[in-house]
């Protein structure tokens, strides 16, 4: 090896200009890939992202089955296909807390440094984890779904509206983790990106119609649950699943009204407000 | 013409830490420039200032013409950095790490994985390639982080001790490679905790203490500014210190230091080998029973000491020394001005401080 081949190389690699939108495709492409390549070598995180939703299938349709009337019925079947779009909606939500866990563990070693030292996209960095970890997402949903269906999850709609639900579900997820990577970037250690990444996901989840009717909640509770982000897509995924129980009355409430359109503005609000903000950080990270 | 890292008046705070507390540096074009300091002293955060990781509270900095402040990812195309800590993938094997790096350097795919596998070569990698990071021991961690540094052989690079953690003959390697890249006409800024280094790669050296320029200049300068040779002499018998402390009265140029447990005399002078035999001859001929002889020249060790300790002694003198360098045309003049009563005093410390070994 001599000088005269690495200034060969670097005259050949010679940077190139900025290439605006393609620049930060390809570069959230790289990031993607390294990211999915950890994936793969560690798989036990998929995997434990796999074993709790679940977990929380088997528990609350056995445990909770039977007890929880939704709409006008006490059927364990109707509160089963009522209950499943809140599970898969809480799986995409908890699946955040990683794209901030693995952010800020980018941070502590140093690794954020070296990307914020190369002429790359700014917001490169990020999106590339996001995506990888929506892929991540998608794949859970998957075998949940397959779960789900083990366990007597009934569709009854067509495919088309069921794509759609997963569509929004991914949307939820996909916007909640651009939520968990500002928290990463707000903090010292990875493991204060995973407690506060978690926190804020349990009065979201629970102050919320996943698991419950919302109109059986005390009437302040009631209101939050119905203009939840998360409930709206959770209410949106029911309609075109066709698993609202026989005897439902859909609330008032705007965004339950309509679940579909709401669900879409308010995932879309989400990610940029959040895809900002966490952008901005980055730029001004200091590890 | 501001060389290729120029830097005025950085000022970078950490609470109440002032980290750099008006840091100037000006590193021509094809130079390399050893940024040298205790602990603490600021090294890292002036690298961090100029490959735009931190944003300086005052001051301004270009690299390679730009503005670091202003155009920072212009200054990102044109700067390799490798940081003090190896920043790797540890998931990731040494050819995906390299790749990755090349490609976010906007190199094509295939081009990216051409220079990877270049590098490995390069850096004795070749055989761990293609095993995760996370299974490479720490010097290798440090080559492959080197190695990322280097994907595109940029025309400035920074590096935060990069030796640190090498066994000799890779650091023996890594010279080698920095020396062939600045015959390129890289500039490079190094900063190290061996002197050697400095003395053997810097064609200039800043020693920075409590986040100030205390002293600059060649090594040569900085060995100048400490003191010329001197001669070193340890007795045998404790009852001839006197009488030997005599006759090295006689032949140095200034105060014998003298250090009674061990011994030890020491007394600047000039004349060289010449003199050291004349003083052997004049030992012999009183019947003093010597252990150990020898001519000793100051190394980087003696002024990095001298200069950091005075400074930790005397928390004026930092500023003293700065209020000269600022008096100076530039970053650039020589040491030659400091070589007045401040060069006096630091020698007399030095001198204290054998004698109290
Ligand atoms: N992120 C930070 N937050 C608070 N203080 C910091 C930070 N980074 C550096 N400092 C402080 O700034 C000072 C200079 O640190 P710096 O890392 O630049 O030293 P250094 O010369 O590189 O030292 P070393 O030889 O140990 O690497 C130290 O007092 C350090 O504690
Ligand atoms: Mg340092």
């Amino acid at each position: 090896m001599s000088t005269s081949t690495a200034t060969d190389a670097a005259v050949k690699a010679g940077p190139r200009p900025a290439g605006g939108i393609r620049q930060s495709v390809r570069d959230s492409l790289v990031v993607a890939k390294r990211n999915l390549i950890r994936m793969v070598r560690i798989p036990e995180v998929v995997l434990f992202g796999l074993i709790q939703p679940v977990m929380f299938v088997i528990l609350f349709t056995y445990v909770f089955g039977g007890s929880i009337q939704v709409g006008g019925s006490l059927s364990s079947q109707d509160y089963r296909n009522f209950l499943m779009a809140g599970i898969f909606a809480q799986t995409v939500t908890f699946a955040t807390a990683g794209a901030g866990a693995g952010i800020a563990d980018d941070m502590h070693k140093g690794l954020i440094d070296r990307f914020r030292s190369l002429p790359m996209a700014r917001g490169a960095v990020l999106t590339g984890r996001t995506i990888a970890d929506l892929a991540q997402t998608a794949l859970t949903l998957v075998v949940l779904a397959g779960v789900a269906l083990l366990l007597g999850w009934r569709t009854h709609e067509n495919f088309g509206k069921i794509l759609a639900g997963f569509g929004l579900l991914l949307l939820l997820g996909y916007a909640f983790s651009w939520i968990g990577a500002l928290i990463g970037l707000s903090v010292r250690t990875p493991e204060a990106a995973t407690s506060g990444g978690l926190i804020w996901l349990f009065p979201l989840t629970f102050i919320s119609n996943a698991f419950v009717d919302s109109n059986k909640l005390p009437t302040f509770f009631r209101h939050i649950a119905e203009w939840n982000p998360f409930s709206t897509t959770v209410q949106a995924c029911r309609e075109l699943f066709g698993n609202l129980p026989p005897g439902f009355k859909t609330p008032d409430a705007w965004p339950m009204q309509h679940p579909v359109l709401a669900s879409v503005l308010w995932s879309v609000l989400i990610l940029l407000v959040f895809r900002t903000l966490a952008v901005r950080k980055y730029r001004s990270a200091a590890a | 013409m501001p060389g290729a890292i120029y830097a005025e008046g950085l000022v970078k705070t950490f609470g109440d830490v002032r980290a750099l507390d008006g840091v100037d540096l000006d590193v021509p074009e094809g130079t390399v420039l050893g940024l040298l300091g205790p602990n603490g002293a600021g090294k890292t955060t002036a690298v961090r200032c100029l490959t735009t990781l931190l944003t300086p509270d005052s001051g301004k900095a270009t690299v390679a013409g730009i503005d670091v402040l202003k155009h920072p990812n212009e200054v990102r195309r044109s700067i390799g950095l490798s940081g003090q800590f190896a920043a790797v993938d540890e998931y990731l094997t040494g050819r995906e790490n390299l790749q990755m790096v090349g490609q976010l350097y906007q190199m094509k795919a295939k081009e990216a994985k051409e220079r990877a596998g270049e590098l490995l070569d390069r850096f004795n990698l070749a055989d761990a390639a293609d095993r995760p990071s996370k299974t490479y021991s720490g010097g290798m961690r440090r080559r492959l982080d080197l190695a990322a540094a280097l994907v595109v052989s940029p025309p400035v690079m920074f590096m935060d001790e990069p030796t640190t953690g090498l066994d000799p003959r890779n650091r023996q390697g890594l010279w080698e490679v920095i020396q062939e890249l600045v015959a390129g006409g890289t500039t490079l800024l190094l900063t190290t905790q061996y002197l050697e280094e400095a003395d053997h790669l810097a064609h200039d050296i800043c020693v920075v203490d409590h986040g100030r320029v205390i002293a600059r200049g060649t090594s040569d300068q900085l060995k100048a500014r400490t003191g010329g040779e001197r001669v070193e002499v340890v007795v045998h018998d404790r009852g001839h210190i006197a009488t030997a402390s005599e006759v090295l009265r006689g032949f140095g140029k200034g105060e014998v230091a003298v250090a009674e447990h061990t011994r030890k005399m020491t007394v600047p002078v000039t004349g060289g080998a010449k003199l050291l035999a004349e003083v052997i001859r004049e030992l012999d001929a009183r019947g003093i029973e010597i252990d150990d002889i020898g001519l000793r020249r100051p190394t980087l060790d003696d002024v990095f000491i001298s200069l950091t300790g005075h400074a930790a002694e005397l928390p004026d003198a930092g500023a003293d020394a700065e209020a000269e360098a600022g008096a100076d045309a530039g970053p650039h003049a020589d040491a030659g001005p400091h070589a007045g009563p401040g060069s006096g005093a630091d020698t007399g410390s030095q001198r204290k401080k054998e004698a109290d070994k």
